[in-house]
């Protein structure tokens, strides 16, 4: 089995992990942790991709490698988003818990 | 070589074990730690993968900051991981997300399995067009010429989560500084630390963004160390976050994009099309864009792991 | 010749690296673990260091390598120096 389709599969694996995870973990900094952990499995997926496409003169497709980069860059611009939410949530009122009625005003 | 397929294959396994132990385990300390880990193993993978730009932007922020920004939220949990935990949902959630996360992954596995041979590619284009960008990197020259419309549309994302990040202050907060004010103790190790790290890192950096013309690297990568750099400082203590309200501080947020979108105007009106850069000024456009960029990437990574503004002036004065 | 003593140097850097790790793991507190993880890390490093630079092809690269192992000794101690004062102020309380 060449390298590209033992990371491909590796990067499934990945996905599912943290499709899991995100599912199933209650505390919100968890899924967060766990959304992390399936992005980098997508974009392992297509960094195989990206090796898969190799020529002559390049080892690798350089453009799905440039996109991964940004996207690399995104994903950390979101999760500082999602984290700066979950940090607020839980000073305004004292609990992380995503049920459905509305949250109280803790004291401050 | 027989050798290496074993490497490949004990580093996915161990991929795996380490995002499998990120998930599951009961902590959310030690979630991070792992995860931190697995963000640096991953970078090791990009290398096999004979991905360098992306290994060390992926060690870089990936690995790095996120682990940061994590550990730093962590510290502000408060004691909600008993309570959350106490809120677990029931067995049958479980096994619905088991095999849903199943189904998935073994419908990515399937695809992987059925890819077409040979694979299509772009670098034969690629390697045809990077001669007129007059940059030796091919990385760069698809990130700066041939896609510069997503690096454009990319820093302004950046700006919006920042703008999304600091609008979550309170409103007497708004205009202040961001994050605490760390005690410095001028004989401790961590000033001393915060002292000789920065000018080994700014130089490091330097050297990052020039050589990433012709060589892996660029400007991302060297943003981000320099963000590094940055947050030791605050963190010793040493000097103190800067009022988001500042004008000087705003102007280096914004210049990126704008002079990316001037020269992309610039580009329409002598080269015919959006971000198209006339003939023999590639290299000098792509310079000051990314010139340009780097304080913008700078200021965006370390005001994300700052976060929101959360005091004025003095610590305990009024608004 | 060179690719054995590159092989034995690196084999005993690995070595030192198993040995800090099973230190992690088995010593009873945080100034022993320390201990063990530090030691085992700057000279576990050192060993591949020098194994690695007969391999690399000239000066300049293997003064990187030298680099990298002097920044990593440079954090190593930082950071074991707070963590160990931080547990002392913790075991104060």
């Amino acid at each position: 089995m060449n390298i590209e389709t033992l990371f491909g599969l590796g990067a499934a694996a990945l996905v599912g992990i943290g499709l899991y995870g995100l599912i199933v973990l209650p505390h919100p900094l968890r899924k967060i942790i766990a959304f992390n952990v399936m992005g980098s499995g997508v974009f392992l997926l297509f960094g195989a991709l990206a090796k898969r496409g190799a020529v002559a003169g390049l080892l690798a497709d350089p453009v799905p490698q440039a996109l991964l980069i940004t996207a690399i860059v995104v994903a950390f611009a979101a999760s500082a988003l999602a984290v700066a939410l979950i940090v607020r949530l839980i000073e305004a009122t004292d609990s992380a818990s995503l049920a459905s009625d509305p949250p109280e005003e803790a004291a401050q | 070589m027989m050798t290496g397929g074993i490497v490949n294959l004990a580093i996915v396994l161990l991929l795996m074990a380490l995002a499998a132990w990120a998930v599951l385990v009961r902590e959310a300390f030690l979630a991070i730690a792992g995860f931190v880990a697995y963000g640096l193993l991953l970078s090791l993978v990009w290398v096999r993968l004979y991905g360098i730009d992306v290994a060390l932007t992926e060690a870089a922020i990936g690995g790095g900051l996120t682990g940061a920004m994590l550990i730093g939220a962590v510290s502000r949990l408060r004691g909600t991981e008993a309570a959350a935990r106490s809120e677990r949902s029931g067995a049958s959630l479980h096994v619905v997300a088991l095999l849903l996360s199943l189904g998935v992954a073994a419908t990515l596995a399937l695809c992987v399995l059925a890819l077409p041979d040979p694979a299509p590619t772009l670098a034969p284009q690629v390697i045809e067009n990077l001669a007129a960008t007059e940059v030796g990197n091919p990385i760069t020259g698809v990130l700066l010429a041939f896609r510069a419309l997503d690096t454009l549309l990319e820093a302004i994302v950046l700006v919006i989560a920042l703008i999304g990040v600091w609008s979550l202050a309170p409103d007497r907060f708004w205009g202040g500084r961001p994050g605490l004010r760390y005690e410095s103790d001028p004989d401790g190790i961590l000033a001393y630390f915060a002292r000789l790290l920065p000018p080994l890192g700014i130089v490091f950096a330097g050297y990052i963004f020039w050589a990433g013309a012709d060589h892996p690297g660029g400007k991302f990568q060297s943003a981000t160390l320099l963000a590094a750099m940055w947050t030791l400082v605050l963190m010793a203590g040493l000097a103190d976050t800067p009022r988001i309200a500042h004008r000087g501080l705003r102007l280096g947020i914004v210049i990126g994009p704008l002079v990316f979108i001037a020269i992309g105007v610039l580009g329409l009106f002598s080269a015919g099309a959006l971000l198209a850069y006339p003939e023999g000024w590639a290299k000098p456009m792509i310079v000051v864009v990314e010139v340009a960029l780097l304080p913008t990437l700078t200021l965006i990574l370390g005001l994300l792991l700052a976060g929101p503004p959360l005091r004025h002036d003095r610590p305990g004065s009024k608004a | 010749m060179v690719d054995l003593f590159s092989i034995v140097a690196i084999v005993g850097g690995a070595f030192f690296f198993l040995a800090g790790s099973v230190g992690l793991l088995r010593f009873p507190d945080t100034y022993t673990r320390l201990h063990a993880l530090t030691k085992a890390d700057n000279l576990g490093l050192a060993l591949i260091v020098i194994g690695l630079l007969p391999q690399v092809g000239g000066v300049l690269a293997g003064l990187k390598l030298v680099v990298v192992w002097l920044l990593v000794l440079l954090s190593g101690a930082a950071v074991s120096q707070l963590i160990a004062r931080a547990a002392r102020r913790r075991e104060r309380q």
